[in-house]
C-alpha cells in the first residue's frame, strides 16, 4: 500500500509508530501529483516547497509528542477558501492573480490542527455548477474513468481522494457541492448543519447556504475533520453556540431501533441501477438492527425552484464586490454561467419582481422545513440517492443553463433547509461508475449522521475497493 | 403665484465607537495614512462577513428615544445593492422596513413639531476623490457606523431647517455618541425640497435632493438659493427635473449632479449573513433609563429651578459640558451665598475659560467682584474733589438735567480709587455732592 | 414573460455585447420557466426564512483590533497612487 493512499486514521498511527514521517506522507502525495494529474487536473495550485516545510515542521513537532489531530496530515483545499498568501481563484479567471491577505476560519484551525496544505483544487467557477466542467482552468476528470465528470462544484477535492492524490479534502456545498461529486468519486462527502462550520473565509456563493465540510476515503476520517473545523467563530455571525461533540468517539454506536425514512418522491427520475443499489441498502441497515419506513416528503421538484431562485438572487448580490478596482480583474472576465446566475439573480430581486419570486423562494423554504420537522417526528434519519445518475460523460453540462440545479434536485431540499448530509460508497454501475447514499438528519445530528454512515460503511464492501489507477 | 417651500431632510451622523460597523478596525480614520485602517470585511475582500456592533446599535437606538422614537421590539439588517467605486461590496449593509426606530418628532422654538420617520443604522462607504481625470478612493471610512435621521417634509423654511439641525447636533453631543461636525463630516445634511402652490392639495409632484452642503454656515443659503430657483422655473409653468443636485460652495449655487428620474432599484432584501434582532421590552426600559437629561429638559428645569430667564438657560445648556459645570459652580456656590443668578450673570458676561478654572475657583472669583473695600471718607471725598476739577464739562452737563452722566462720574471715581468700592454708594455721594 | 435584458445588465454593472445579450436573454427566460412551479404553492400567511440558524442577536463589543498594512491592503490593486485605489474615469458626478 502507498502512503497516499492511506486514511488519516491509518496515517496517523504510522506517523505515531514512527513506520514513516510527514514528510515521507506528503512526498507520496506530490508523486502521485505529478503522476496523475496532468491527466486528472484536480489541483489548480500545488504548493509543493510550502508542504515540506509544513511537513518537516510537523516532523519536529511530532518527535516532541505534540498531538494536533491532524498533525502533519496532507490535505487539499477547494480553491475558495482564502489562503494566506497561496494563490485562491474561485477557479474563475476574474481572481486568477488574486493571493489573500488573510486565512479562512477553516484553514486556521486546519493549520493549527497541523495539517500540510498540498494545494487548492478546482472547482466550478464561483461554485456555480455540478460538473466542474465550468472551471476556467479546465474540466477535472473523474478517476474511475477520465472521460466522465467527477461532479461539482467540489470535483477537484472529491477527485483529488478518490485517485489519492491526497489523503483527504476540505470542500464546500450549497446544494450538492460535496456530497454529489463525492458520489460520483465513490468517496466520503460531508455537508455540515447550515451555520456548524463557519464561512469566513470562503468566497461566498449563496451565504444562506454555503457550508464547509471533508471530504474523505473513510466515515471515520469525515469524523476526525469535523471535530476540527465545527464550532461558533466570532467572525461569522451565523454560526451556532451549539456545544460540539467528539464526532468519532461513538462511530460504533448500535444502532439497532434507529428507523431510517425513505420517500418514492426521491426516486423520481432516477436511474435503475442508482435505485436499486439504494434499494439494496435496506439488508444492510435491518441486519444492523434499524427499520426502513416509507415517508412522504415536500415533492423535491419543488426545492429545484426555491433553490435556484434564493441562490441567484444571493449569488447576484455576493458577486458585486468583483469590480477590479481593488483586486481580480473587471466584470467582462466573468464567464458565461456566472453572468447567467448574476442576471438572473438581479431580476429576481429587482423591483416588482421580488415578492413573486425571491420572497415566494422563501415562504416555501418555510414549508420544506416544517415538511423535515414533520419527517424527523416519525424517522430519525432519511436515506436516498444523492445523485440521480452516476457521473455523466465530459461535455454534458456544457451549455445546459440549469444542469446543476437538475441534477441536484435530491440534495436540494436538505441544503435549503440547512441540514447535515453525508454521502456514503454504496455500489457501483455496470461500467464501474460509483454509486452514493446520502444520509440526512435533523439540524445538528452530525454525530447520529456520522454513527449510521459508519455501521453501513464497516457492513459493506464498497470502502475497501481500491481504485487502479491507469492512465 | 404663491409658493410653499416642502423640506423633508436626511441627516448622516458618524458615530464615535472604537470599531467600525461590521468590523474590529478602529472607527476613528480622520487624517490617517490611506487604506491603512482596513481589514477583509470593511475592504469587501472575498470571503468576508460582517458582524454587528452591539454598542452602536444601542447608540442609534438612544438617538431614537432621544427623538421620541417608537422602537420595535424586531428588526433586522438588509443590503442595499447599487454598484460605485467607493462603495467595496457592491451593496451597502443598512435597514430597509423594519429600522431601530420610527415614529418620532421634535418640537422647533416656534413650537412647530417636525415628524421624525425613521432612524436607522447602516456604514459608511469609502471616501472618493477627484483628481484629474482620475478618481482616489481611501478605505479608511469604508464600514464605519453612521445613523441615518429622516424627517417628514414637515419644513417650510430654512431657518426651521438650521435650527433642527443645531438641536440634533446638540442631542446627539449630549448623548455623546458622536462629535456631530459638520465641517469634519461626522454629520452630513441632504434636504429634499420642492414647492408647492397655495391651494395645492398633498405633495408636490417631484422633488429635489441637495448634496455637499459641508458647513453650518451654508445650510440657509443652499436651502434658499435651491427655493429661488425653484420659484423661478414654476412661475415659468416648468416643473422643476427630479434630480440630486449639489451645492457648490465656491460659486454659491446648487448644480445638477445626477438624474433621480431613473430611480435605482436597490433591490434591498434581507442581509443573510447578519441574524436579525429582537430585543426584550426589559432591554429598551435600560436604555431608556441610561438617557443623560436633554437640552429641552434641562433648559426647562434650569428655568423653574434656578429661577433664570430663557435666554439665560438657553445659553447655558448650550453644551452639556458647561451645563455640568454651571451646575458644579450652584453647589459650591452655595457654601458662599451666592446664588445661581449671580453665576449665571458672570459666566455669560465675563465668558471666563471653564476649562481652565474650577468651578469651586469661579466662585472666588465672583466673590472677589463682589467684595469692596472700605476707604476713609475724606480720601473718598479727595477722589471725588479731583474727578470734579477733571471733568468739569461733565459736571456741568449733569447739573444741566443730562442724568446718565452720572455714570461716567462713578467710573471715573471708581478708576481713580486704589481699592474697590461699592459703585452704589459711590452714586449716592456723587449726586448728593452735585445737588 | 419578457425580461429587459439592457436593463437587468446595467443593475448588474455587467458589460454585455449585443449576442450576449440575445443568447442570455432566450437561457433566462428558460430558467425562469423552471421555477413557474413555485405559484402551485400556497403560501398564504407563511412567514419567510431568511435565517435557517434561528439565531438572533449575535452582535460583538466595541473593541478595535489592528487592522492590515497598507501594504497588504492593496497588496492585490492593480492601480495605486500614493496609497490611495486608483479608478479611471468614473460616471458622471
Amino acid at each position: 500500500m502507498n502512503l497516499n493512499q492511506l486514511t488519516i486514521t491509518e496515517a496517523k498511527k504510522g506517523l505515531k509508530k514512527k513506520k514513516f514521517s510527514s514528510v515521507d506522507l506528503t512526498n507520496a502525495c506530490l508523486e502521485q501529483i505529478k503522476k496523475y494529474d496532468k491527466h486528472i487536473n484536480a489541483y489548480i495550485s500545488v504548493t509543493e516547497e510550502k508542504s515540506l516545510k509544513q511537513a518537516e515542521k510537523a516532523d519536529q513537532k511530532l518527535a516532541q509528542g505534540d498531538n494536533s489531530p491532524l498533525l502533519g496530515i496532507p490535505l487539499s483545499i477547494k480553491d475558495n477558501f482564502s489562503t494566506r498568501g497561496v494563490r485562491t481563484t474561485a477557479s474563475s479567471k476574474v481572481l486568477d492573480e488574486y493571493i489573500p491577505p488573510y486565512n479562512a476560519t477553516v484553514v486556521s484551525r486546519l493549520l493549527d490542527a497541523g495539517m500540510v496544505m498540498l494545494g487548492k483544487t478546482n472547482m466550478d467557477a464561483w461554485a456555480h455548477g455540478s460538473s466542474t466542467e465550468t472551471s476556467d482552468f479546465g474540466t477535472t476528470k473523474n478517476p474511475w474513468n477520465i472521460n466522465h465528470l467527477p461532479g461539482g462544484s467540489s470535483g477537484g477535492a472529491a477527485a483529488s481522494v478518490a485517485s489519492y492524490e491526497t489523503i483527504a479534502a476540505i470542500g464546500s456545498e450549497t446544494a450538492g457541492s460535496i456530497r454529489q461529486p463525492a458520489s460520483w468519486c465513490g468517496v466520503v462527502g460531508l455537508k455540515p448543519t447550515y451555520g456548524r462550520v463557519s464561512r469566513y473565509g470562503v468566497i461566498a456563493m449563496a451565504s444562506s447556504l454555503d457550508s464547509p465540510g471533508p471530504i474523505t476515503r473513510t466515515v471515520e476520517d469525515s469524523a476526525l475533520i469535523l471535530e476540527v473545523l465545527a464550532g461558533k467563530d466570532e467572525n461569522d455571525a451565523t454560526t451556532s453556540e451549539k456545544t460540539t461533540a467528539t464526532y468519532s468517539k461513538n462511530l460504533n454506536k448500535d444502532i439497532s431501533g434507529i428507523t431510517i425514512g425513505i420517500s418514492d418522491d426521491y426516486f423520481q427520475g432516477v436511474d435503475e441501477e442508482v435505485k436499486q443499489a439504494i434499494m439494496d441498502t435496506y439488508k444492510p441497515f435491518e441486519k444492523l438492527g434499524a427499520k426502513i419506513k416509507k415517508i412522504k416528503l415536500f415533492d423535491p421538484k419543488y426545492a429545484i425552484a426555491v433553490y435556484t431562485i434564493l441562490q441567484r438572487s444571493e449569488v447576484s448580490s455576493n458577486l458585486a464586490r468583483y469590480d477590479g478596482i481593488r483586486y481580480g480583474h473587471d466584470r467582462s472576465f466573468f464567464g458565461d454561467e456566472a453572468k447567467r446566475r448574476i442576471m438572473l439573480g438581479t431580476y429576481t430581486l429587482s423591483s416588482g419582481y421580488y415578492d413573486a419570486y425571491y420572497k415566494k423562494a422563501q415562504q416555501v423554504r418555510t414549508l420544506i422545513i416544517k415538511d423535515f420537522e414533520k419527517s424527523f417526528g416519525e424517522v430519525d434519519i432519511i436515506i436516498a440517492p444523492t445523485s440521480p445518475t452516476t457521473a455523466l460523460p465530459v461535455g454534458a453540462s456544457k451549455d445546459q443553463s440549469m444542469f446543476g440545479e437538475l441534477a441536484d434536485m435530491l440534495v436540494e431540499p436538505s441544503s435549503i433547509a440547512g441540514l447535515p448530509g453525508i454521502n456514503v460508497p454504496a455500489g457501483f454501475s455496470k461500467n464501474r461508475l460509483p454509486i452514493g447514499m446520502q444520509i440526512i438528519g435533523p439540524q445538528f445530528s452530525e454525530e447520529l449522521i456520522l454513527n449510521i454512515a459508519h455501521k453501513y460503511e464497516q457492513e459493506t464492501p464498497w470502502h475497501t475497493t481500491k481504485l487502479d489507477i491507469n492512465l | 403665484m404663491n409658493f410653499t417651500p416642502v423640506i423633508g431632510l436626511e441627516v448622516h451622523v458618524e458615530l464615535k465607537t472604537n470599531s467600525k460597523m461590521f468590523c474590529r478596525c478602529t472607527a476613528d480614520y480622520f487624517g490617517k495614512e490611506p487604506n491603512s485602517h482596513t481589514c477583509p470585511v470593511c475592504l469587501g475582500l472575498p470571503g468576508a462577513l460582517p458582524v454587528p456592533n452591539k454598542l452602536a446599535i444601542e447608540w442609534c437606538i438612544m438617538i431614537g428615544i432621544a427623538l421620541d422614537c417608537k422602537i420595535p421590539l424586531f428588526s433586522k439588517f438588509d443590503r442595499k445593492n447599487y454598484f460605485y467605486p467607493d462603495l467595496p461590496k457592491g451593496y451597502q449593509i443598512s435597514q430597509y422596513d423594519q429600522p431601530f426606530c420610527v415614529d418620532g418628532s421634535i418640537t422647533l422654538s416656534n413650537g412647530k413639531k417636525i415628524g421624525i420617520t425613521r432612524v436607522h443604522m447602516e456604514e459608511d462607504t469609502g471616501k472618493l476623490m477627484h483628481s484629474g481625470d482620475d478618481s482616489l478612493i481611501d478605505f479608511n471610512r469604508s464600514g464605519v457606523p453612521l445613523v441615518e435621521i429622516v424627517t417628514e417634509p414637515d419644513f417650510d423654511n430654512a431657518k426651521d431647517v438650521k435650527e433642527y439641525l443645531q438641536k440634533l447636533q446638540q442631542i446627539v453631543r449630549y448623548l455623546d455618541v458622536s462629535n456631530a461636525d459638520m465641517e469634519k463630516g461626522n454629520m452630513r445634511l441632504e434636504p429634499n425640497i420642492s414647492l408647492k402652490k397655495d391651494g395645492e392639495m398633498g405633495l408636490p409632484n417631484y422633488k429635489v435632493e441637495v448634496k455637499n452642503i459641508n458647513s453650518f454656515r451654508f445650510v440657509e443659503k443652499a436651502i434658499d438659493f435651491e427655493i429661488t430657483r425653484q420659484k423661478e422655473l414654476l412661475e415659468e409653468r416648468e416643473t422643476p427635473k427630479q434630480e440630486t443636485r449639489g451645492w457648490h460652495e465656491a460659486k454659491q449655487k446648487t448644480v445638477s449632479q445626477r438624474s433621480k428620474e431613473e430611480a435605482q432599484d436597490y433591490r434591498y432584501f434581507p442581509e443573510p449573513d447578519i441574524p436579525p434582532l429582537r430585543f426584550e421590552e426589559s432591554y429598551i426600559s435600560t436604555l431608556r433609563s441610561k438617557m443623560p437629561e436633554l437640552p429641552d429638559e434641562k433648559m426647562n428645569r434650569f428655568q423653574k429651578e434656578f429661577n433664570l430667564s430663557l435666554y439665560d438657560s438657553e445659553l447655558l445648556i448650550r453644551d452639556k459640558e458647561s451645563a455640568d459645570y454651571f451646575e458644579k459652580t450652584v453647589e459650591d456656590g452655595k457654601k458662599f451665598d451666592i446664588n445661581p443668578k449671580q453665576i449665571a450673570n458672570f459666566i455669560i458676561n465675563k465668558k471666563p475659560n471653564l476649562s481652565e478654572v474650577l468651578p469651586a475657583e469661579l466662585i472666588q472669583q465672583i466673590t472677589a467682584s463682589r467684595q469692596t473695600s472700605h476707604i476713609d471718607e475724606s480720601e473718598l471725598d479727595e477722589i471725588i474733589k479731583s474727578v470734579f476739577e477733571n471733568n468739569q464739562k461733565a459736571v456741568e452737563d449733569f447739573k444741566n438735567g443730562k442724568e446718565s452722566v452720572i455714570m461716567f462720574l462713578v467710573g471715573q471715581v471708581m478708576r481713580t480709587s486704589p481699592v474697590k468700592l461699592d459703585a452704589q454708594m459711590v452714586k449716592e455721594k456723587l449726586k448728593n455732592a452735585l445737588l | 414573460m419578457k425580461i429587459n435584458v439592457t436593463h437587468i445588465a446595467k443593475l448588474a454593472n455587467l458589460p454585455l455585447s449585443h449576442e450576449e445579450k440575445q443568447k442570455f436573454e432566450k437561457q433566462l427566460e428558460e430558467t425562469l420557466s423552471y421555477v413557474e412551479n413555485l405559484k402551485e404553492i400556497d403560501t398564504k400567511d407563511v412567514e419567510p426564512t431568511s435565517q435557517v440558524t434561528g439565531l438572533e442577536n449575535v452582535t460583538r463589543e466595541d473593541a478595535a483590533s489592528p487592522s492590515l498594512t497598507q501594504e497588504e491592503a492593496l497588496s492585490n490593486t492593480k492601480s495605486i497612487h500614493n496609497g490611495f485605489v486608483k479608478v479611471t474615469a468614473i460616471l458622471e458626478q
